[in-house]
């Protein structure tokens, strides 16, 4: 334990590297989750009947198995089948479709806490739905689901690391491989888990303040709206 | 000595001295109710009595006891002191019969079946035994705050706090719970905050003008309603009695 | 063929259902018990106690899952203590959920009015009896919304003691996957009907045990 800064300074080169791939990992699914989401809350709250069921299908089924069961299928069922991904590709694909039937939920329960009194009024004032939910609601309902979507990320912060079981090189895997060649289990995983301790940390702390800066008087998170935890 | 002593009572809240010294006494059975403006620390005073807020400075002395003392058993203590909330403070996930049973099993450890006997004649005594096995939510304000009595009653206290128990209540429900008071009157002590003074005036053994933190005047309802020593005790009940008239 | 061979394959998934039902069971337990412990401690206890609970329930929501496995099943050898890959989970798991539910507890007693543990107070009953006849029981209720929703959760957390060699549902597919690579989909897509059943049906008693315990005039607390 006394070569503990060496050891940690030799191994860093590596972590970083897994480091950027987690970063990779949750940017661009909480994204992708966030437009499939937002899809999938507008068909559910705004949709015919058909795109209604649709809706709550995916949601249903997404939210009804594990993650790692949608990255088993996507990664080791779609080959035989013809569809091949990489490992980074397939945990992407995996993250985006996961985190969006989650963040569907919220965005819905976010939406319907907005809903009535102000849509009505825009109406009356002669906008057009696509308008009113573009001008009125919208605005209003992401505001609301920002504590929820904080939640989200850090929740993806997180499960980006069931990535190395499917081979993904991020911040877990890559301490995995130091710690099989070191035996330094201990150490390695102490420093992961103080790496993404912090980023939890300083993310919630980066999204409070983005959230402040954006809020409006009056418009106060929906208690409960849908969080995953 | 006194059955209660409250000695000089001091009690500060967010930097502000709600109670300068407050001092009286009360005998067994005797029915005191102290009147005056909001927020001169009436409710306070009640709080630093059954110790749920320990008063600063000064001493409360029960039946001879230091209750206010470091090595008090409070718990011990609470069981003579009954306290109606103006809020009823019932518990929510438990019917009526079972709130009043509750301090009997769990505080007095009466078994389960008397508990239970003596909860449903407490009951009756205020006149819902039929309401025994319905829940809090289920009960109109009159009601619950009677079960509220009921449940302080249970416990045969030496003494019961009423903390403006009618100013919750939708105006047509209080007189059922003052009938509860006053039948109370002369059979356990009772000190009580209230606005009625329909109540004051008829029931009371004594009334205390408390203002500003300060007893400014106690007396006979007779003296205090037509002949009250001080100026200011004289410009309220003047003036409120108007107001909140008698029954 | 692909379906006899699935067919032939269900024992082993039986007993990989079996490994993740035990992961779960033992995982409420442990998060169950200490997450109660955790938020009475932290809302009721001393006051030194309430900021080391605060880092507990901080670290252990800040750390991933897998992270915790590996911490818990190598790293620990390291200081001479070892665990079989299920306890190491069942440990992580629960921990995790404790630090969850303390959340989730907290919340239900914050919506407890402060009147009620001053009316037991009134009644002569210590602070213990108090939390436990009249905080404990509305703490519980309050809370069986956000409960189940942290037992699906756990339930679907399981899937990853896989990383520690578990031999649970998904490991069992991986087995049957190597064993016969042509029943790679149908095997997953059957775990996940699985795992989606025992979701489905997980929900569906804990709304019907939500709705027989709500307090009649309490609002249940919104959620999901």
């Amino acid at each position: 334990m006394a070569d503990f800064l060496p050891f940690f300074l030799h191994s860093l080169p590596d972590l970083l590297n897994g480091l950027g791939n987690t970063f990779l990992l949750t940017f661009v699914s909480i994204t992708a989750g966030f437009f499939i989401g937002l899809s999938l809350a507008l068909g559910r709250v705004y949709g015919t009947k058909g795109v209604n069921w649709f809706c709550i299908g995916y949601i249903e089924l997404i939210r009804g198995t594990p993650l790692l069961v949608q990255l088993f299928i996507i990664y080791f069922g779609l080959p035989s089948v013809g569809i091949i991904f990489t490992p980074l590709q397939a945990a992407l694909i995996g993250l985006a479709i996961n985190s969006g039937a989650y963040q569907a939920e919220y965005l819905r329960g976010s939406i319907q806490s907005i809903e009535s009194g102000q849509m009505v009024a825009a109406r009356s004032l002669g906008l057009g739905k696509l308008q009113a939910i573009q001008h009125v609601v919208l605005p209003q309902a992401l505001r609301v689901s920002i504590p929820a979507w904080s939640n989200e990320f850090i929740y993806l912060l997180q499960y980006s690391s069931i990535a190395y079981i499917i081979q993904v090189s991020e911040l877990t895997a890559e301490g995995k491989f130091i710690a099989a060649h070191t035996f330094r289990y201990l150490e390695i995983f102490a420093m992961i888990a103080i790496i993404y301790l912090v980023l939890t940390i300083v993310s919630t702390e980066i999204i409070d303040r983005i959230a402040k800066r954006l809020s409006i008087p009056g418009i106060g998170a929906a208690k409960g709206v849908g969080l995953r935890d | 000595m006194s059955m209660l002593e409250v000695k000089d009572i001091h009690k500060t809240y967010c930097n502000v001295e709600v109670l300068k010294g407050v001092s009286f006494t009360m005998e067994k059975e005797q029915t005191k109710v102290i009147i005056g403006p909001s927020g001169t620390g009436k409710s306070t005073l009640l709080r630093c009595i059954n110790q749920l807020s320990p008063p600063d400075k000064g001493e409360v002395w029960l039946d001879g006891e230091e209750i206010t003392s470091p090595k008090a058993d409070i718990n011990r203590i609470r069981e003579k002191i009954g306290f109606v909330f103006q809020e009823f403070n019932l518990f929510t996930h438990l019917t009526a019969l079972r709130n009043i049973s509750i301090g009997l099993e769990k505080v007095k450890k009466i078994d389960k079946e008397t508990a239970q006997k003596r909860a449903l004649e407490e009951l009756r005594r205020v006149g819902l035994e039929k309401q025994a096995s319905q829940y809090p939510a289920q009960l109109s304000g009159g009601q619950k705050q009677r079960v509220g009595i009921a449940r302080a009653l249970a416990m045969d206290p030496d003494i019961i706090l009423f903390d403006e128990p009618t100013s919750a209540l939708d105006p047509e429900l209080i007189g059922d719970v003052l009938d509860v008071m006053k039948s109370l009157a002369g059979k356990v002590a009772m000190l009580v905050v209230t606005h009625e003074m329909g109540f004051a005036r008829n029931v009371a053994d004594e009334i205390i003008f408390m203002e500003g933190g300060y007893i400014v005047e106690q007396g006979p309802p007779k003296e205090m309603f037509t002949n009250a020593k001080t100026q200011r005790a004289r410009e309220f009940l003047g003036r409120i009695g108007a107001l909140y008239g008698g029954d | 063929m692909a379906l006899e061979t699935l067919i032939d394959s269900l024992p082993q998934l039986l007993n990989g259902l079996g490994v993740t039902l035990g992961l779960t069971a033992f995982g409420i337990l442990l998060g169950t018990s200490a997450g109660i412990l955790l938020a009475i401690g932290r809302s009721y206890g001393p006051r030194p106690l309430a900021y080391p609970i605060l880092i507990f329930e901080k670290v252990f929501r800040g750390i991933p899952l897998l992270v915790l496995f590996f911490l818990i099943y190598f790293g620990l050898t390291q200081l001479g203590i070892s665990f079989d890959a299920f306890t190491s989970a069942v440990i992580g798991l629960g921990l995790r959920s404790a630090a969850y539910q303390a959340q989730i507890y907290r919340g239900s007693i914050n919506s407890i009015p402060v009147g009620q543990i001053n009316a037991a107070y009134s009644l002569g009953m210590s602070k213990l009896k108090a939390i436990r006849y009249v905080i404990l029981p509305q703490m519980l209720r309050i809370s069986i919304p956000g409960w189940s929703n942290e037992f699906t959760i756990l339930l679907k957390d399981t899937s990853l003691a896989f990383g520690i060699g578990v031999i649970e549902l998904m490991r069992q597919g991986r087995y049957i996957q190597v064993r016969d690579p042509s029943l790679v989909l149908p095997v997953f897509l059957l775990i996940a009907a699985i795992y989606f059943v025992l979701v489905f049906t997980a929900n569906k008693t804990l709304r019907v045990v939500e709705k027989k315990y709500q307090m009649a005039g309490f609002q249940a607390e919104a959620h999901r």
